[in-house]
């Protein structure tokens, strides 16, 4: 079946599309969490080295990943507004960054409170570290960029300029642990295989979808909100029962 | 040290910032709506 | 402060025989800039002050004990290198841009890439390449040795043209903002720079821990080569952006 996927490159078809797919995203995140922690909590063993804290995992490594897979998705956003100047590309990259920098953050809180029981440090300047912390001062850039710029399409296309040059950063952060031998354990979770406890790693991975369908959620419902702030005066717009009440 | 502050600051302020996000996601969803309906009745103000 | 003749008729009286557009329009860019700069040359000797003045400011701060400056100078000279040359950033499109300079730039005939690397080039000359020449005898001021204050030279004529090439990006993504774009161009831009001052002070830290420097100053390298490559392209889309 050729499905025609420019279709819902506008605004007023991806509208409703997004609404439909929000309820599945959110509901999926929660079901997919109350696994996650019963995997993590009532399941997984307590670990010989670090007792129980090491449960942050299950919040730091999936907040980690998302921190990354967020700020290349809305590069890749990015890329496209400028190659084929869509709006709908602009309006993504937009709905992606703060909750982008929100996983940034979590992230590096979480490994903060991990960090001190186990290493006796909140803070270290290791590789890994220091780029998640450029990584959200990125995030902020962006977003105050996009606050200064008033002229949406400007905005839209310096934000996504910025964030294609800063998209060298991930890569620097996900290697950083393979390229600098310090604070961080090196990759436990590779292609081939984890070396890592197996429920453990089922309820790092269980949560990972969920912050994966979360951040889906979060992002599809903000969209919809920047499309009805730009979009306003359209028909399509004039034509929504949540409107036209 | 007890480790479990840890965890619930962990948890704890985790769980925070995503009510935080999603509370402010709905009131700017209601605003736009609000700005929609505001347009949609009289034309000439944006 | 604008050039009376258009960007092709000057091109062709300083050029002759070249015909390539790139080289020219880059040659064009940086004897055109470096004029310019030239003629306020109080504004250079100001910026090159205020890096003076900040490398001064820490020792006065703090008990100047030998060991503990000698330990923290390298940082100190590379963040200062890192402020003097935001500091003198906006400079690079402002004034172009607020008379409708920048504009006819960009409609010539020239690659705007090529024109933009010019302006960097000229930029740096007077911006990176005084404060990596200054910084030896800043140095003196935190007793650092011979090799050190040789490998933080190297580090500086590597890492301050990539300040520039960043800056270039972050000051035309900024161009006519309210508020100057300065501290924003900060916010933008020294995320950035992070990597160049983690290096840059990091092969003169090894050098005194007595591994070599290699390692550092050959990443500084690459870094270089890429943003050679890179940003001129984003500069010129960021320019586009902002005359649209």
């Amino acid at each position: 079946m050729a499905l025609n996927w420019t279709r819902f490159a506008s605004p007023a078809s991806f509208y409703p599309l997004a609404g439909t797919m929000i309820p599945w995203f959110g509901w999926g995140a929660a079901v997919l969490t109350a696994i996650g922690l019963w995997l993590g909590f009532a399941v997984a063993p307590t670990d010989f080295q670090q007792g129980e804290v090491y449960r942050i995992i299950f919040i730091h490594v999936p907040s980690a990943w998302m921190s990354m897979f967020l700020y290349v998705v809305m590069a890749f956003w990015g890329a496209l507004l400028l190659g084929f100047n869509t709006r709908l590309s602009g309006m993504m990259a937009q709905a992606i960054a703060p909750t982008g920098a929100l996983m940034t953050f979590v992230a590096l809180w979480t490994g903060a409170l991990w960090g001190r029981p186990t290493w006796g440090t909140y803070w270290a300047w290791d590789a890994r570290m220091t780029s998640e912390l450029i990584l959200l001062f990125l995030y902020f850039g962006i977003i105050a960029l996009r606050q200064a710029i008033g002229e949406p399409r400007r905005a839209d296309r310096a934000c996504a300029v910025l964030s294609l040059v800063g998209v060298v950063n991930i890569p620097i952060i996900y290697y950083s642990v393979k390229w600098w031998n310090t604070l961080h354990q090196g990759a436990s979770v590779k292609a081939t295989g984890a070396s890592m406890e197996t429920t453990m790693l089922a309820g790092m991975l269980v949560m990972s979808f969920a912050f994966w369908f979360y951040a889906i959620a979060v992002v599809l419902v903000r969209v919809r909100a920047i499309m009805l702030e730009r979009e306003r005066g359209a028909a399509w717009v004039a034509g929504l029962p949540e409107v036209n009440r | 040290m007890n480790h479990w502050y840890f965890i619930l600051g962990a948890y704890g302020v985790t769980v925070l910032l995503m009510l935080v996000e999603v509370v402010a996601l709905r009131t700017r969803r209601h605003a736009a709506v609000a700005a929609a309906q505001a347009s949609l009745e009289s034309p000439r103000k944006s | 402060m604008t050039m009376a003749a258009t960007v092709p008729a000057v091109v062709e009286a300083a050029s002759g025989a070249d015909q390539d557009g790139a080289l020219a329009g880059l040659r064009w860019a940086v004897t055109r800039d470096l004029r310019l700069a030239m003629r306020s040359r109080a504004e250079l000797g100001v910026q090159l002050l205020f890096y003076v003045i900040v490398v001064a400011l820490f020792p006065l701060s703090m008990t100047p004990e030998r060991n503990l400056l000698a330990t923290m100078g390298p940082g100190v000279l590379w963040v200062a290198a890192l402020l003097a040359s935001l500091l003198s950033l906006p400079r690079l499109f402002a004034s172009d841009h607020a008379d409708g300079t920048l504009e006819q730039i960009a409609l010539s005939p020239y690659p705007l890439e090529a024109l933009i690397a010019g302006k960097v080039l000229a930029h740096w000359l007077t911006t990176g390449l005084p404060v990596a020449l200054l910084a030896p005898l800043l140095a003196l001021q935190y007793y650092l040795d011979g090799e050190s204050v040789a490998i933080l030279v190297a580090g500086l004529l590597l890492g301050t043209p990539i300040l520039s090439l960043l800056g270039a990006v972050g000051a035309a993504l900024t161009l006519g903002l309210r508020g100057g774009g300065g501290s924003l161009l900060a916010l933008l831009i020294l995320p950035l720079y992070v990597p160049v001052l983690i290096f840059g002070a990091g092969a003169v830290d090894s050098v005194r821990a007595g591994l070599g420097a290699t390692a550092n100053l050959s990443l500084l390298g690459a870094g270089l080569a890429l943003a050679l490559v890179g940003t001129p392209f984003a500069a010129a889309a960021a320019v586009r952006i902002a005359l649209d």
